[in-house]
């Protein structure tokens, strides 16, 4: 555009230079922390110099893998989240398109339980479920940290609103080439869907990656742990050493740092979606 | 025809159950659970046989103090953290939603907190709100006001620790707001800015005649989902303060959560965790109620 007014544009990169910064500076924190000495992590916070470190090393990573389990913490994670999203996409799609597309006696009944469900927090329903677990005698593992969630109302919501978009012509006509249900939504729907798949499951990932409530309950076992807990363990241990936690904090973080920034398209287009529609 | 139609809702049965199953006994069950729970007399530990109460748990959870403080700092939570939230959110959202360099990396880095595991996050707002002239934030606000601020230890205050959560709430979550309705700002058609450009008018009353009014449904839902939020509180408060100083800080479920384990009394933490959810459900359907309204009178 021509003639546009330069003043504006200068003060519009401004502000936002300076907000984002007040953003990322936590962020940016955390990293310059994780390389220097322990006791100059807080001696130089509100100094310019504690921004530029003098020498960076990567002792505080070692020592984070010296004092505590970390690859321990990690697995946990990566098996819980990796159950969660796994079967959670599986078992959500097929409610999700049952309810979108399948005629049945009950499927409104349904729907309405979906979405009311949809209303209930988990922290509603967190200490009932504990003892309802606990007497049978189930807790401290890995599955009963994920189980509980791999059913989820919102995904089955979204799934259900994606398949109700989707033009209907191409299952019809698998169905006229004599395709049963299962075969339509395997070779049909699927393939067309991966936009769904693929906003749910980084939703659903990143959202559970930082899940500390259920597992602060249900787990006392140090081994079966995940990540949340373990720097929630590791900052109250002594010798107090910042700049380790800071380090634990980025390997923490690392992984749905990775996840968002490649598929940012699909997660802010699955949380925009959900906002829009409302 | 017929044939095609029986399988068809077998298949959805089929399809449904595992979602049905799961649904069901770990959400409607312990819900369920709650229920029946709030109106009996279980304790752990205690030799005494359970009964009925009626309401007795209810009043006694309306009587405890530090229950009642976590229902006001949960609403004060909402009342001051929505509202900055939201509009740091849209004013975020508004410089965005123009031709500019480097957008994606606004974007990019403003959202990052967004993804955060909320325990990461309070953890690293330990440090920052650190007691004593060394902590980042003592720092910054003893240069900004050249000296004149008193260093205090934030999390062990009983005026600052809310507070201080607060703001570790609103670093994280500013971004989700900002990136909902810069999408809602960009659905908006340009040809209603054109439009109303035309009839003469300047920057700030497009903002309110078109701008706003497209927002709408964004708008609401941000504001939904972070009030709902503001009464889920719990991470921060666990890692941060443990509720303290002296229950200044403390939070509906963190009450909830203590009532269970701390002190053994399962039936109290039951009426509690039931009226937690009438709360969010009355919100909930105030705020689409209110959603309907505006619809109508369009």
């Amino acid at each position: 555009m021509n003639g546009r007014p330069i003043l504006p544009m200068i003060a519009t990169y401004l502000v936002l230079l300076a907000v984002t910064l007040v953003f990322f500076g936590p962020v940016l924190f955390m990293l310059v922390g994780s390389l220097k000495p322990d006791e100059l992590v807080l001696a130089e916070a509100a100094s310019w110099r504690g921004w530029v470190p003098e020498s960076v090393s990567l002792e505080n990573y070692r020592s984070v893998f010296e004092r505590v389990p970390f690859g321990s913490y990690l697995a946990s994670s990566l098996v819980i989240n990796g159950t969660i999203v796994g079967l959670g996409l599986v078992v959500n799609a097929f409610a999700g398109y049952a309810l979108a597309r399948l005629q049945w006696w009950g499927r409104e009944a349904m729907l309405a339980v979906v979405l009311a469900i949809l209303v209930i927090p988990f922290e509603a329903i967190a200490i009932p479920l504990f003892y309802q677990l606990s007497a049978l005698g189930w807790r401290d593992d890995h599955l009963v940290q994920a189980i509980p969630f791999v059913a989820n109302p919102l995904a089955i919501y979204l799934f259900y609103s994606f398949f109700l978009g989707l033009p209907k012509a191409l299952e019809e006509a698998a169905r006229i080439d004599g395709a049963g249900v299962f075969r339509t939504f395997v070779a049909i729907v699927i393939p067309n869907s991966r936009a769904a798949f693929a906003s749910v499951a980084i939703v659903t990932f990143l959202f559970h990656w930082g899940i500390y409530l259920w597992p602060l309950l249900m787990t006392t076992s140090e081994s079966v742990r995940p990540l949340p807990l373990g720097i929630a363990t590791f900052y109250t241990l002594p010798p107090l050493a910042w700049g380790d936690i800071l380090a634990f904090g980025v390997l923490m973080v690392l992984p749905v740092l990775v996840v968002f920034v490649v598929f940012q398209r699909w997660f802010v287009a699955g949380v925009a979606a959900t906002g829009i529609k409302g | 025809m017929i044939a095609w139609r029986h399988q068809e809702a077998r298949a959805a049965w089929l399809l449904m159950s595992p979602a049905l199953l799961g649904l069901g006994a770990f959400i409607l069950l312990p819900f369920a659970l709650a229920l029946v729970m709030s109106f009996t007399s279980l304790r752990l530990g205690s030799p005494l046989s359970v009964e009925f109460v009626g309401l007795d748990n209810y009043r006694e959870a309306f009587a405890d103090p530090a229950f009642r403080r976590g229902l006001l700092n949960n609403a004060l939570f909402a009342l001051i953290v929505v509202p900055i939230q939201t509009a740091l959110g849209l004013a975020l959202a508004w410089l965005l939603d123009r031709q500019l360099r480097g957008r994606w990396l606004f974007r990019t880095l403003l959202f990052m907190p967004v993804v955060f595991p909320l325990s990461l996050v309070a953890v690293i707002w330990v440090i920052l709100f650190a007691p004593g002239p060394d902590g980042l934030l003592n720092g910054v606000l003893s240069a900004l006001t050249l000296g004149a601020w008193t260093p205090r230890d934030f999390l062990n205050d009983p005026v600052w620790a809310l507070p201080a959560v607060m703001l570790t709430s609103i670093w994280q979550g500013t971004g989700f707001q900002m990136v909902v309705l810069l999408a809602g700002l960009q659905a908006i058609p340009r040809s209603l800015y054109e439009a109303a450009a035309v009839d003469g008018a300047g920057a700030w009353r497009q903002f309110w005649h078109v701008t706003l009014p497209g927002l709408r449904n964004p708008l609401i839902f941000v504001v939904i989902v972070t009030t709902i939020l503001s009464f889920r509180v719990f991470d921060q408060v666990r890692i941060m303060t443990r509720g303290g100083p002296q229950d200044a800080s403390t939070t509906v479920i963190h009450e909830v959560v203590r009532t269970a384990f701390d002190r053994g009394q399962v039936a109290l933490a039951g009426a509690m965790s039931v009226i937690f959810f009438l709360l969010v459900l009355g919100l909930t359907l105030v705020q689409r109620w209110s959603m309907r309204q505006r619809e109508e009178g369009r």
